[in-house]
């Protein structure tokens, strides 16, 4: 099967959980990690592409675990036009995505960089910060 | 000992030939040059600040229909405006909401649209629905109106600002276990940033500490085009101490009252903003010159950001519950330099202000007054200064007996 993109919201209590190493034990699936993050607050975002035979069962594992599971159909983009690099995103966002360059102190977006946990869409006052399907 | 007038000024302006930097750029040259030297160059130094100011809106006039009404209840685009002036004269405030927002019934909520956004769309030209009830008089039959209108189709569109450009700002922290949603933004629990919201050295009234300058008539840059200081602004307690370091500043509680004709502002520099769990309001672009009359005003314009002070305030209690205390000074150099130290934690910062687009308009300015077509204006009497003694009054709560 082809591999699928997801995200995984880990909560807290799970983020230093071995969680991903059953996934390839248990129900042997191939795991590619794009990207992993762990905010202050021990929550944890991971994109990563995952294939094999037990995909559906490793997500339901993965659920079972109280880890939130969503396909990958997201991005975020900034409209530039709308930014006026403010900074009100840049402590909030959890990947260092979205940062100030030092000394111009403008505000940058680093899509490479973002997990699309979606925290700035909401954070930014001027709305700024949208999400692609 | 002044060293030059208004009016030397203004020639040399006109002229072509005075010399204004910013306030940034004033920095260095002092560093460099001594007070001395520099103020026998510079005439002009300017400023910036683009920033959340709730104390925004227009007031405007939409004209008679026929037959006329008497607006009593008014809204633009569903944002409920005051029906307590004339006729067909109305004000609309930044952050007034529609009668149907959710408000924070689900919090937090997202005020998605308000009375900055309306104020952002008519400067941007877009048509903004206008709707009038009326109850009816003899001189004023019709009661209602629904039209759209943009900004050529009214008669005057005025922004008038009671409070803006606050000298100075809190630093605001969560030392509780929850989120917050603030006007400072969004405050992470147990000291998981801190926000702030001034220009810093940029900064307008942190520049003119004393009000050696800005006053009643002061022409400044506001909201993309040309405004006034009209008077002080609410809430106006200024007041000074030394910071921290020696030679260092700590001013605050200054604030201005501005006003300008809207037609010829941008929406690049008036944006309509959403604080979650907080409100709508407007982000205002200001931007005030200071002229170089003597070597103290200078002095004053040249602090930097490592000798300008905040005071770190709590959001959880210390700030609802108006205490008064507060978790010391930074300085703006810390606040920039991306993380604070706060009771022995390293706390990332963040500025709801554009630092970048402060620099933007201050540089703006200067373009203008170099091009001559800006003028200097005397102001007829200047805000009151750290030496009247204004303190806040607070609201205490009690029976007209007791008054
Ligand atoms: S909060 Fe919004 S407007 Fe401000 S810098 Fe971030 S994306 Fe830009
Ligand atoms: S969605 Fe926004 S807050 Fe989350 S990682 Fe991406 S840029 Fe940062």
């Amino acid at each position: 099967m082809t591999p699928k993109k997801v995200v995984l919201r880990f909560p807290a209590e799970v983020s230093d959980k071995p969680l991903i190493y059953y996934l390839v034990k248990d129900y042997n699936l191939m795991v590619n990690i794009l990207k992993a993050n762990i905010n202050p607050h021990k929550q944890g975002t991971m994109i990563m592409e995952l294939s094999g035979d037990k995909f559906d069962a490793g997500i339901a594992f993965l659920e079972s675990r109280g880890v939130n599971v969503q396909p990958l159909s997201e991005e975020i983009v900034r409209n530039e036009d709308r930014c006026i690099s403010c900074g009100a995103c840049t402590a909030i966002c959890p990947s260092g995505a979205l940062f100030v360059e030092r000394p111009a102190m403008t505000v940058r977006f680093d899509g490479g960089k973002c997990v699309v946990c979606q925290l700035c869409t909401r954070a930014c006052p001027i709305r700024a910060m949208e999400v692609k399907f | 000992m002044s060293i030059r007038t208004y009016a030397e000024i203004n020639a040399r302006l006109r002229k072509g030939n005075a010399v204004v930097v910013t306030a940034e750029e004033v920095v260095s040259m002092v560093r460099e040059q001594g007070l001395t030297e520099t103020a026998r160059q510079v005439d002009v130094v300017t400023t910036g600040t683009f920033a959340p100011m709730c104390s925004s809106g227009v007031y405007l006039n939409f004209g008679h229909s026929a037959p006329r009404v008497k607006g009593h209840r008014i809204t633009l685009n569903d944002v409920p405006a005051y029906g307590g002036l004339a006729a067909v004269d109305t004000y609309l405030g930044a952050t007034a909401v529609p009668e149907d927002d959710p408000l924070n019934s689900t919090h937090p909520g997202e005020f998605r649209y308000g009375g900055g956004h309306v104020i952002h769309d008519l400067v941007a030209g877009k048509p903004v629905k206008l709707r009038v009830i009326g109850y009816g008089t003899d001189c004023y039959p019709r009661r209602e109106i629904e039209t759209y209108v943009t900004l050529d189709d009214l008669n005057e569109v005025v922004l008038f600002n009671p409070r803006n450009a606050y000298q100075n700002y809190n630093v605001a922290v969560n030392l509780g276990d929850s989120t917050l949603y603030t006007y400072m933004g969004v405050l992470k629990p147990r000291l998981g940033n801190a926000h702030y919201s001034t220009s810093g050295q940029l900064s307008p009234l942190l520049k003119d500490p004393y009000f050696r300058t800005i006053g009643i008539g002061t022409r400044i840059f506001l909201g993309g085009g040309i405004g006034y200081v009209v008077w002080n602004g609410t809430q106006h307690f200024p007041s000074v101490r030394e910071g921290p370091v020696k030679g260092s500043v700590f001013a605050a509680g200054g604030t201005l009252t501005v006003l300008g004709d809207l037609k010829q502002m941008s929406p690049q520099w008036l944006v309509g903003a959403s604080f979650l769990g907080y409100g709508a309001t407007l982000v205002v672009g200001i931007g005030v010159p200071i002229p170089i009359l003597d070597e103290e005003v200078l002095r004053y314009t040249a602090l930097s950001d490592a000798e300008l002070y905040a005071p770190v305030m709590d959001y959880n209690k210390a700030y609802p519950q108006r205490l008064s205390e507060t978790l010391g000074l930074v300085s703006y150099a810390e606040l920039k330099s991306g993380t604070i130290k706060i009771n022995g934690q390293n706390v990332p910062t963040a500025s709801m202000s554009s630092y970048s687009k402060a620099r933007e308009i201050a540089g703006i300015l200067k373009e203008w007054l170099l091009g001559g077509e800006f003028l200097l204006s005397e102001p007829a009497q200047l805000l009151p200064s750290p030496h009247a003694g204004l303190v806040g009054k607070p609201l205490e709560i009690k029976g007209p007996k007791e008054c």
